[in-house]
């Protein structure tokens, strides 16, 4: 049990740590693949330590909610992020919460920073938030539906149980998981504000979604607003390779297995954050009113690998 | 000269340019007959005219049959007023509402007479380009209320977002305010003047030369259109006649200044939609346009290149081998850029049937220039009143029926090509000869029109020079006059978050129109 918790500490503050990182490496594969040079791929952490150096500016008619709305969002998703299995499986925190537990957290984050949004009052933070909801009412459900297209595969909404069914079991292949890989790509995509649903380099307000509702954000408050958004794309991500390629992963009690494990896992964030690059670099962003029909397919195919399970894998 | 029925002794002042003096009641009568014609009401402008004792004027210039006539109403020194022209062409309205704010001339019966360019830098009774009007004491009077009164949509679910004039974006200052319901756009009201500085006053006294680097910095991105436009303008006024060879390069100049702007507005358009592909590379083309033109002539933007006479810098025979050789090359790459863009599924759908002006609506209300020529206004200077050396040119206009973004990025495709095959037509033809003749003096009280297509429209300069050979009078009008009313047009019934790129396909000049 020692070890475990340990090893969960090791492992949420890994995310912590290393989430700037992966930004950091998206940022620089779409500047390659534009064509430009990148900056360091420790950029995030610069911008960090930048804004955590600022004195924080905040409107006159601020309520407390604003000032405590962003540690809310990074509390959230440093508990999320020490949910999903990352490089070891079955840990402690992980029974106390499921998969369902889980898009309550994201839920619990985002209802915070639509709060945060509105409680100033400017035009943008309202605008922000209101796209916002529009995109996750949609994105939510979709995300259950993946969920449960894994965990009836493994009869459990514990994503350890999820995790070891498909890693350690013997190989077989599941049809309606290819579904929900695609489905929760889909997901990702919106609920992290990247192309084509969000721009996240644009500096348009009209146009954006979530820089919208942080407009009004700046030093610390910003930094770890920011800080929370590069653990969300590192939790998704790793929770992407949990559900879809989880091979590699440690079981309980196999220390010697983590190195590898390690490994295994960098390889696999480097090659996710390359393809996310990729997709974002050859996409352009949707029209906002076609983003219920980006998500809208992004359940359908969610159902389909659900019923594709019940036809094909029972 | 004849325009309709009736001859308005209108005389010859350049080629294709006209000038003519008439009582103000008469204007409603000329605007009538062109606008029955088909014209356009250009630009709108006062002067005072007191020290030469003649009291105000009230100065328009109107697209015609026959070429552009310019035409003058002297007004009276106490209360000058002229009849409203805002009911016959509406892109009068805003140059009426400035007129008024600087000079104090009245158009009477405006549906519109809200101020325009006045924010809180003078007040009411005070009108800056008066030649009585004193900055000391306006600077030192407090500051007037800036409140403006903005049209508003009232109902139930409507609610207003105010933009700028700060942006998130280093661009320039305007205020957008936009009446919704949900995303979808109810009305959309402009504030400009922002960027006003008084350019018009600063011209007066200037000497002409020193005068053409300040028109030139009008709009910064349409420097060669508003220095030739001005010089045109200084020539016709003291009748100097400018060698060949710096005509052609002046030509030049401006298909050099046209495909640098459209370069980087088609990359802009590729930014708006999140393609940060084509924002990259239709910048990087740009840029490398940019530095064989500093290489060349020795100014990325070619800044004062042109002057009062002809023009500053002349190339050789190895720049122009250079200059034709990177024509060749840009033009393979933009082939092929455009080739990604119409391939492009998600551009094309941001880009198809967003923002339309449809071309009844465009000639109604006087679109023109490039977002124009998208909206099947065919106007193009170079093209049906050719200045010298367009005369020889044969310039092949572009034009586009739909009016959406889409017709907007297409002209300037098609324009960049145009411009191409003018560049190697200019350099294969260039004449031999001198770059710059001396102005010749001024004796007395002299004035000239110049009419220049820049890139985003045309450019007009109207120049008087005082009998002691200063600057007495300048106006320059740019073409985002007429076209600022077309983008509140053009976003109705469109989202709140295409506007961005609407605003980006139009790509107007607040600068220019601000003065």
């Amino acid at each position: 049990m020692s070890t475990g918790i340990l090893l969960q500490l090791a492992q949420t503050l890994l995310a912590i740590l290393l989430a700037p990182l992966l930004m950091g490496w998206v940022n620089q594969c779409r500047a390659w693949l534009q064509g430009r040079s990148a900056p360091p791929i420790t950029q995030p952490y610069r911008t960090l330590k930048k804004l955590f150096h600022k004195d924080a500016v905040i409107a006159h008619n601020a309520s407390p909610l604003f000032r405590f709305a962003p540690y809310m969002i990074f509390a959230c998703m440093a508990l999320a992020a020490g949910i999903v299995p990352t490089i070891a499986n079955d840990l402690p925190f992980s029974p106390a919460a499921d998969v369902i537990a889980l898009v309550g957290i994201f839920a619990l984050a985002r209802v915070f920073l639509a709060l945060a949004a509105m409680d100033i009052g400017t035009s943008f933070g309202t605008l922000g938030a209101r796209r916002e909801m529009l995109v996750s009412f949609l994105a939510e459900p979709a995300l259950l539906m993946v969920f449960f297209t894994a965990s009836l595969i493994s009869q459990s909404t514990e994503l350890p149980v999820i995790v070891d069914t498909l890693a350690h079991q013997e190989f077989a292949i599941y049809p309606s998981l290819a579904f929900a890989a695609v489905a929760f790509w889909m997901i990702s995509v919106a609920e992290n504000a990247r192309i084509p649903v969000d721009n996240p380099s644009t500096h348009l307000e009209l146009t954006m979604i979530h820089e919208a509702m942080i407009l009004e954000y700046s030093a610390r408050h910003l930094a770890l607003i920011e800080w929370a958004v590069a653990l969300k794309l590192f939790t998704y991500s790793a929770l992407g390779i949990a559900l879809f390629l989880p091979w590699g992963i440690a079981v309980q009690g196999d220390l010697a297995a983590l190195p590898l494990a390690l490994l295994a896992m960098v390889a696999k964030l480097l090659l996710g954050g390359a393809v996310l690059a990729f997709i974002e670099t050859i996409s352009a962003k949707v029209r906002l009113f076609r983003a219920p029909e980006f998500l809208g397919t992004a359940f359908l195919l969610a159902v389909l690998g659900m019923l594709i399970h019940f036809l094909l894998e029972v | 000269m004849k325009i309709g029925e009736h001859d308005w002794h209108l005389d010859p002042l350049g080629k294709h340019i006209w000038r003519g003096r008439m009582e103000a009641g008469q204007l409603l009568a000329l605007a009538r007959e062109v606008k029955e014609e088909g014209g356009q009401l250009i630009a709108l402008w006062g002067s005072d005219n007191r020290h030469l004792g003649r009291g105000f004027a009230i100065h328009a210039t109107l697209l015609t049959s026959a070429g552009l006539a310019w035409v003058t109403c002297a007004l009276p020194d106490d209360a000058p007023a002229y009849p409203d022209l805002a009911h016959i062409f509406p892109q009068a309205g805003r140059m009426q509402r400035a007129t008024f704010d600087l000079l104090g001339i009245t158009a009477t019966d405006a549906v519109d007479d809200r101020k325009w360019l006045r924010h809180t830098a003078w007040a009411e009774d005070e009108f800056p380009l008066r030649k009585d009007f004193s900055p000391r004491a306006a600077l030192g009077s407090p500051p007037p209320n800036d409140a403006y009164p903005f049209i508003r949509v009232e109902g139930d679910g409507v609610h207003e977002i105010a933009v700028g004039p700060i942006h998130a974006g280093t661009i320039e200052p305007g205020h957008f305010r936009f009446s919704v319901i949900g995303e979808r756009v109810l009305r959309l009201e402009q504030r400009l003047g922002y960027t006003h500085k008084g350019t018009e006053k600063r011209f007066e006294g200037m000497d002409p030369d020193t005068g053409a680097k300040l028109a030139g910095r009008v709009s910064g991105d349409t420097h060669i259109a508003y220095a030739w436009a001005y010089c045109m303008a200084v020539e016709t006024a003291t009748d100097s006649q400018v060698p060949d060879r710096a005509v052609w390069l002046r030509a030049l100049f401006l298909e050099i200044e046209r495909i640098a702007n459209h370069l980087g507005d088609l990359g802009y358009l590729g930014n708006d939609v999140a393609l940060a592909f084509g924002f990259m590379q239709f910048w990087r083309l740009k840029e490398d346009w940019l530095r064989l033109t500093a290489k060349l002539f020795g100014h990325r933007y070619l800044f004062d290149r042109i002057v009062p006479g002809g023009v500053a810098v002349d190339i050789g025979d190895g720049g122009r081998a250079e200059l034709a050789a990177e024509a060749d090359r840009l033009e393979a790459e933009v082939h092929s850029l455009k080739a990604i863009y119409d391939d492009h599924a998600t551009l094309q759908d941001r880009f198809t049937n967003t923002g339309v002006c449809k071309p009844d609506l465009a000639a109604r209300l006087g679109l023109t220039g490039l977002a124009g020529r998208a909206s099947a206004q065919a106007w193009d200077a170079r093209a049906q009143f050719p200045q010298a050396p367009y005369d020889q040119l044969d310039v092949s206009m572009a034009t586009q029926r739909r009016g959406d973004v889409l017709a907007r990025a297409e002209v300037r495709f098609s324009e960049i090509h145009e411009s191409l095959r003018l560049i190697r037509d200019l350099l294969a033809r260039l004449p031999a000869g001198d770059i710059h003749v001396p102005l010749k003096p001024v004796r007395d009280v002299c004035e000239g029109l110049g009419w220049v297509e820049g890139w985003r429209g045309e450019v007009l300069v109207a120049v008087r020079i005082g009998a002691d050979g200063r600057l007495d009078r300048v106006h320059p009008h740019d073409p985002s006059w007429q076209n600022w009313p077309l983008l509140e047009i053009g976003i109705l019934g469109n989202i709140v978050p295409d506007f961005p790129l609407i605003n980006k396909s139009f790509n107007l000049s607040y600068s220019g129109a601000d003065l």
